[in-house]
């Protein structure tokens, strides 16, 4: 027997006495077909503007910092503002993204924009999040061309978009939104939600960011 | 749940323990008191010795079983069985019954006795609607809740009611109230040097309270923080809760002798 | 590793004894025990979620042998392989035939308890593969040749200025004027360090907080980003997980994400949640060129079906070892392996054999309050008591405890006997009192007097004084409030 079958012929063993394998095999295969939904905490309920003001409350408690524009138009000041703001050289990656190549960075001259994923020379990276998510402040980011994931990682700096019609209230409602773009079973290849900057508080418990992902996580909401 | 208003008064099966009987029969006796007090029928079956809990907790199931059975017998009789002692009560009220399978008579008579069986102080409060005893006391005290008082059967916000409403007491909360004092029965001889270590951090957060008095709901517990007040040379007095409660804390307290 | 539980009191004592030690573990005592509060606080409907997070687990468990085929179907479709793994010998064999047919030389690895389970990294290095630990906890101990002493928090055991030391030790580029007396100036050395490692590593090995059987999904739940960097930027992503990681669907890793960082560091949300499914795509910039998941059982199959099963739900936050009074005192080294604490005192039994490891369910005060901050709700001290029965039966207690105990029994069995027996026991205690209201040292007592007086019986026993008809005097009336 093969380590596959030992294990699974001992899983089953244990488990034959339980229920009838047709009735465990109904079971599960409802379940993963109809994927039901558990207990949403009441605060991801919200909507509108109290939506975004908990996306907003949520994110900056764990210290990535959230500025609000009203339109794809004044993003890129938006970036170019940032940068001034940390001292930073006017450079940012991005992915190909149709949202963030459609933007009007010529508004800002001194601004360059390369295009592709990071071979960790860049000091800042710029990309647009699948979703908001107002509980906890987190954003969600799909790999590929559009947003490669090493922009997520390798820069000392995380710029991220994230559209208040794109914001969402729960974890629950960014799975939606995989299944109705990937299908039904199927996910992009990583999916990273990610809630501030990284952090470490390995040495006496001391909390630091800036451990090995960005030290600083800039969210750009839009509308 | 609470008993049903009967006519006559509830008859109460005091569960004494093995500690309070051999160390300090006094808890016993407040025990009657704050029953008697509260409107119960007290009686002290005879043939009670030990819940079995040493046996239970050292995995001598048999033991245990055996010594189930002759108290669930002793027990069964009467409308209650109620304790001084959040273990022992929740050794039986919790335990008993996963002492016989499944369809063994023993299971049924266990999960009867256990369904009647409780907590002195949260007895008081829950079953009988005390919420006064009239005792007196002088003098700030400090509580520390017992482990399987508390987590077992929910005992801590009955005890406080009633010390409130003791008139001249004050209670002073330590941190980490509910941090075990480090008895845990047959532990404080096997890992002695443990034990010594987390009883000695629990008397450090009693003394820092400043309080004269300790109370707690359990004997084992109290033997044990009194064991180190004493050997730390502290004056910290340690007493049962159903001492105060029971305006029975004249006599010298846990560990300490006549006049000291 | 070693099985060093056999010397667990000498390690215990050796451990209470270590100041440096001590200073250490007050941090876990003050941090993790005030964040998990506030953690749970942050959430009304935290208990609820709990008891959620218990029943999605038990249902798992009822069905793990499909959900397992389930989940490895669909890794197969997305262009991963699974491979299966019934020993920590087959795991270790696995995951170095993968780094040797890629030619591996330096291979990067996230934080995975499993790996320490498996004792990878030796078997790694003895096959000429070097293995470099990329969370900065993990990075620290594998610097001072130490193994994890928290599930989370691997090197909570230290403090800065052991860092700074080993890190001047280590990294021999350092100016010897560099200032490492701060945290903050530590983590940015070593994320300089590990930089460069992330970019030439060949093989990326990661554990996994969840396997999710609708996507063939791998999870893993940080805060400071290795983990992303160890799975993305090498040729292969290596999933180590064992098989109780199952969930059924993105649904139900949201009710665990919930519980899950406000147990263990009182987040709300750990700061990097990654779901990996499968290698780099056609249209993918990034990510690893292979995916392969290795499913350990190494025994977790055997409890199924036993009083030991509960432990399977276990989703390693940590918080029953932050909140346990044993923990607190001697920190995770002197549990002897991989997995401290109260979460190690049932399992680590189950995985090396109860006959080495007889301290961990016993070196506990059954204070339950590891059950009471279980996010998965463990029975954890009912489990410990179920090992203390196993190893009655298999008399496996020192004989003396078995003779007292058994003493005890027998007399507590006859009521008539034992009211005699505790008489004498109250006369003796009292003459050794002499009058003192307690004593100072027992005969035959010695554990107890060792670290604390023992408080002398008051007199008569009660039940000799109930028989003699002895009732409370009652100076004052009753003042009950009538029950409605």
């Amino acid at each position: 027997m093969t380590g596959r079958d030992t294990i699974l012929s001992k899983i089953r063993r244990a488990n034959a006495s339980r229920q009838d394998d047709s009735g465990r095999r109904a079971t599960v295969a409802e379940r993963l077909a109809a994927h039901p939904t558990g207990i949403v905490p009441g605060r991801a309920k919200l909507e509108g503007e109290e939506r975004v003001a908990l996306f907003t409350e949520k994110a900056e408690s764990v210290f990535a910092s959230v500025v609000r524009v009203a339109s794809d138009a004044e993003v890129p000041k938006a970036v170019a503002d940032y940068l001034r703001s940390k001292n930073l050289p006017q450079a940012v990656r991005r992915g190909e993204d149709p949202r963030l190549a459609a933007l009007p960075f010529d508004s800002e001259p001194q601004l360059t924009v390369a295009v592709g994923p990071s071979d960790g020379t860049d000091l800042v990276g710029l990309s647009h999040a699948l979703a908001g998510i107002a509980e906890t402040g987190t954003v969600a980011l799909a790999s590929g061309r559009d947003n490669p994931t090493t922009l997520n990682f390798l820069p000392e700096h995380h710029l991220v978009v994230v559209r208040c019609d794109e914001m969402v209230g729960d974890y629950e409602s960014v799975w939606a939104r995989v299944r109705s773009i990937w299908g039904e079973g199927r996910m992009p290849r990583a999916l990273n939600m990610i809630t501030g900057p990284s952090r470490s508080g390995d040495i006496e418990q001391t909390m630091l960011l800036g451990a090995h992902g960005p030290r600083s996580l800039h969210l750009i909401v839009v509308g | 749940m609470t008993a049903s208003p009967s006519p006559r008064r509830p008859t109460v099966a005091l569960f004494v323990t093995c500690l309070v009987d051999a160390m300090r029969p006094t808890i016993g006796f407040a025990a009657v008191k704050l029953l008697e007090d509260a409107g119960c029928e007290v009686v002290v079956p005879p043939g009670q010795t030990c819940c079995g809990q040493p046996a239970f907790n050292s995995g001598d199931t048999a033991d245990a079983a055996a010594l189930a059975k002759q108290v669930i017998a002793e027990f069964e009789p009467y409308d209650f069985l109620v304790a001084p002692s959040g273990s022992c009560a929740g050794q039986i009220a919790k335990h008993y019954p996963e002492l016989f399978a499944e369809g063994d008579p023993w299971r049924a008579r266990a999960e009867s006795l256990a369904a009647k069986s409780h907590e002195l102080v949260s007895f008081l409060v829950e079953q009988m609607g005390v919420s006064s005893t009239g005792a007196r006391f002088d003098g700030a005290v400090t509580y520390h809740d017992s482990c399987s008082g508390l987590r077992e059967l929910g005992v801590q916000a009955q005890p406080r009611k009633l010390l409130a409403a003791i008139e001249g007491l004050t209670l002073t909360e330590m941190k980490d109230p509910d941090v075990c004092c480090g008895f845990g029965g047959t532990f404080a001889v096997k890992y002695s040097d443990l034990s010594g270590a987390i009883v000695e951090k629990k008397v450090g957060t009693i003394e820092e309270t400043g309080a004269a008095t300790v109370l707690a709901g359990d004997l084992g517990c109290l033997m044990n923080m009194a064991g180190r007040l004493t050997r730390n040379g502290s004056k910290v007095e340690v007493r049962h809760v159903a001492e105060v409660l029971a305006g029975m804390a004249d006599g010298p307290a846990i560990g300490r002798g006549e006049g000291e | 590793m070693k099985v060093t539980t056999p010397a667990f009191k000498e390690k215990a004592t050796e451990a209470m004894r270590d100041p440096i030690l001590q200073k250490a573990l007050g941090n876990v005592e003050r941090g993790f025990v005030a964040k998990r509060k506030k953690g749970a606080a942050s959430l009304p409907e935290f208990e609820e979620l709990r008891d959620a997070a218990r029943d999605l687990k038990i249902h798992v468990l009822k069905h793990l042998d499909l959900y397992l085929e389930a989940y490895e179907r669909k890794v197969i479709a997305s262009g991963g392989k699974v491979h299966w793994a019934e020993s920590a010998e087959d795991a270790r064999r696995i995951v170095t035939d993968i780094c040797k047919r890629l030619g591996a030389k330096t291979v990067t690895k996230g934080k995975s308890m499993i790996t320490e389970e498996i004792a990878l990294n030796d078997h790694l290095e003895a096959e000429g593969i070097r293995p470099v630990e990329t969370d900065l906890g993990e990075y620290i101990i594998q610097l001072r040749g130490e193994h994890p002493s928290h599930i989370i928090a691997p090197a909570v055991h230290l403090t800065k200025e052991q860092v700074a030391s080993d890190f001047r030790r280590v990294h021999d580029h350092l100016a010897p004027d560099r200032d490492l007396t701060e945290p903050t100036t530590l983590l940015s050395e070593a994320r300089t360090v590990l930089r460069r490692e992330f970019q030439v590593a060949d093989v990326g090995i990661t554990g996994a907080n969840f396997l999710i059987a609708e996507t063939g999904t791998s999870v893993i739940v940080t805060n400071e980003g290795n983990g992303d960097l160890t799975q993305t930027l090498p040729k292969a992503h290596v999933v180590l997980a064992s098989i109780e990681k199952i969930v059924p669907t993105l649904e139900d890793v949201d009710t665990l994400m919930r519980v899950l960082a406000r147990s263990a560091t009182g987040q709300e949300m750990s700061v990097y949640t990654t779901f990996s499914t499968g290698p780099r795509r056609s249209d993918d910039p990034d990510g690893p060129g292979e995916y392969h998941v290795v499913l350990l059982d190494n025994g977790r199959s055997s409890m199924l079906g036993t009083e030991f099963e509960d432990m399977l739900r276990c989703i390693r936050c940590g918080a029953c070892m932050n909140h346990c009074p044993v923990y607190q005192q001697i920190g995770g080294h002197a549990y002897g392996w991989v997995y401290p604490g109260p979460m190690g005192s049932v399992l680590t039994p189950t995985l090396v054999g109860i006959e080495k490891t007889g301290h961990l369910p016993n070196a506990s005060t059954l204070c339950g309050r590891c059950e009471s901050v279980c996010p998965m709700r463990i029975p954890l001290p009912r489990m410990m008591r179920a090992w203390r029965a196993r190893e009655w039966e298999k008399a496996l207690n020192p004989g003396t405890q078995r003779f007292g105990l058994k003493l005890w029994a027998f007399l507590a069995k006859r009521p008539a006997l034992y009211r005699l027996a505790a008489r004498a026991g109250r006369w003796g205690l009292g003459w050794l009192a002499g009058g003192r209201g307690r004593i100072a040292r027992l005969p035959l007592g010695g554990g107890w007097t060792r670290h604390r007086d023992m408080p002398a019986p008051q007199g008569a026993t009660f039940m000799d004084r109930w028989a003699a008809g002895e009732r409370p005097s009652r100076p004052t009336p009753s003042q009950t409030e009538a029950q409605s």
